[in-house]
């Protein structure tokens, strides 16, 4: 059994940018694995621009973010095994890889980084009915198709669900000579981003119907058409009467993003049921020592700079790990989420945790205006901020102080919350 | 004329509207900030956008990802997006490397966005 400092699980922006941070750290023991046939994760096929704003200050597309940490893995010379599938973790950090190159292996980590990322809530998820025809895909594989074999899946397209990567496929769609009907959303609204409904519906006069949700599909062997139903803001049922027949070849599903933690699973990891995601510590630290989670298997972001931010962090905290230089001093203090907050992440802080200030992230559960969110130990406000506008589209990013930290030291609980 | 606008400088997502007589802006209500006044008038005189789309690889079924190394106006998306179209290209390129030059009479050119060996 090989041994290795810190092993990567996912070579996507979570992973690469781990890696980097790594090695920039100090370890030269680094051993990325990647199920698919290169580095670079869903960047590969996400060719829009608008990555990169935070991190590198233009407007970069997919493809070249991804290319920039791949740039710096191969001057690093950080090792990394592409067609490498992990079929198990354990407790004991033992992870076992198999690939058609080097068959099955076995290795033994000091600090295991799980960037495993996230997939597509599929059609069985959500219980619609009617025929289980062709024609029927969840965006982010339209979006492959298209982008990286070349395929074009249909002429004639709906979407339901209004997510970033729907939006972005209406308008892919469109670029390529597809006729978009309509962008379906159950919700009174979008969890997209504003710029891109803006950018990739309004442009195109792409109609968004909110309220509304496909209640039947037809077609046999093809998609021949949906129906399209208005539904009450309340209760969520489709109101009698409002259907509207459209025909299509193509829908495409944009309903959620769900972290990939089947592996975190074996390996003993504790997942919280708010985010679907790892339950870690300050440091991107799992319940599991050693063992760290950090991108979209930990919780789905919106933007892939605020990923490759976590990723650093879990990076330089595995290699303390591995130095043995991790203190988690003091009491573990949970975080809860209060009113409004859905998955605050950390889940627990270390009230000793020191000098460095902790981000505390989460995603509002509905829009809220004038709002106010505070976060407080036992009815303490310890720290307030005031928004105009919150919106489950975009995720909150809370900087916590070490002053803010050490006031909290005693603290049997955190709660963060918003007063709207 | 009135025109609509929603602005995307931030989640507000406010909705502007404008009153435009001959290109000419006579007034812009409904922002609450100076990004939205400073987003409406752009919309309003130019509206440009990036476009990014897909090259044909000669000898491969797999695309190349393109881009415009700038935005360009809106009105010129789809004549653009024509020319990329009737593009082929032959590997290998780097990214960055100018894949048609002047799209369309604008000042940007399309560039490559990945490696193709």
């Amino acid at each position: 059994m090989r041994t290795v400092d810190i092993l990567i699980v996912g070579g996507g922006p979570a992973g690469l940018a781990a890696a980097v941070s790594a090695y920039e750290s100090g370890c030269r023991s680094i051993l990325i694995l990647e199920r698919e046939e290169a580095l670079g994760g869903i960047l590969k096929q996400c060719i829009h621009n608008g990555f990169g704003l935070h991190t590198f200050h233009e407007e970069l597309t997919g493809p070249e973010y991804a290319q920039k940490y791949i740039d710096k893995v191969v001057e690093y010379q950080i090792p990394y095994q592409c067609c490498t599938m992990v079929l198990d973790i354990t407790e004991e950090r033992v992870v076992t890889a198999v690939s058609n190159v080097n068959g099955l292996q076995q290795f033994q980590a000091k600090s295991v980084i799980l960037a495993m990322g996230c997939r597509e809530r599929p059609r069985g998820a959500l219980a619609i009915p009617g025929w289980r025809c062709s024609g029927i895909y969840t965006a982010g594989t339209a979006q492959k198709f298209v982008n990286l074999e070349g395929i074009m899946p249909g002429k004639k397209v709906m979407i339901l669900g209004s997510g970033d990567i729907g939006l972005i496929m209406a308008r892919r769609m469109t670029f390529m000579g597809a006729k978009v009907l309509a962008c379906v959303e159950l919700l009174p609204y979008s969890s997209g981003l504003k710029r891109n409904i803006v950018q990739c519906l309004d442009d195109y006069g792409i109609p968004l119907l909110l309220n509304h949700t496909v209640v039947d599909i037809s077609g046999r062997e093809r998609l021949e058409g949906v129906t399209v139903a208005e539904v009450d803001p309340e209760t969520k049922q489709p109101i009698p009467g409002t259907e509207t027949y459209y025909e299509c070849d193509t829908l495409l599903l944009s309903v959620g993003l769900i972290p990939e933690n089947e592996l975190s699973k074996l390996a003993g990891v504790k997942i919280s049921s708010a985010t679907g995601g790892a339950e870690v510590d300050e440091n991107l630290e799992t319940s599991v020592p050693g063992i760290f989670s950090c991108g979209n298997v930990l919780h789905v972001h919106d933007l892939v700079d605020f990923v490759s931010q976590e990723a650093e962090k879990a990076g330089k905290k595995a290699f303390q790990f591995v130095q043995g230089q991790l203190a988690e001093n003091g009491a573990r203090i949970p975080v809860t989420g209060g009113f409004g907050v859905a998955g605050a992440v950390p889940q627990v802080l270390h009230a000793g945790s020191g000098g460095s200030p902790v981000t505390l992230m989460f995603r509002p559960k509905g829009v809220y205006r004038n709002a106010k969110i505070s976060v407080s130990a036992e009815g303490t406000e310890l720290y307030s901020r005031k928004y105009r506008i919150l919106t489950p589209g975009e995720m909150v990013s809370l900087e916590l102080g070490p002053d803010l930290l050490s006031r909290a030291a005693g603290a049997k609980e955190l709660t963060v919350k918003v007063e709207a | 004329m009135r025109k609509e606008i929603t602005c995307i400088g931030c989640p507000m997502g406010c909705r502007m509207t404008a009153e435009v007589e001959d290109g000419k802006i006579l007034s812009v209500e409904g922002y609450s900030c100076n990004v939205g006044k400073k987003y409406a008038q752009e919309e309003l005189t130019v509206p440009k956008r990036m476009v990014t789309s897909l090259v044909h690889v000669r000898g491969s079924s797999r695309p190349l990802p393109v881009r415009t190394s700038a935005p360009i106006e809106k009105s010129k998306i789809f004549d653009c997006l024509r020319e990329i179209r009737a593009c082929e290209i032959t590997p290998p390129v780097k990214i960055g490397d100018v894949i048609i030059s002047r799209v369309c009479g604008t000042q940007a050119d399309i560039v490559a966005t990945r490696e193709v060996f």
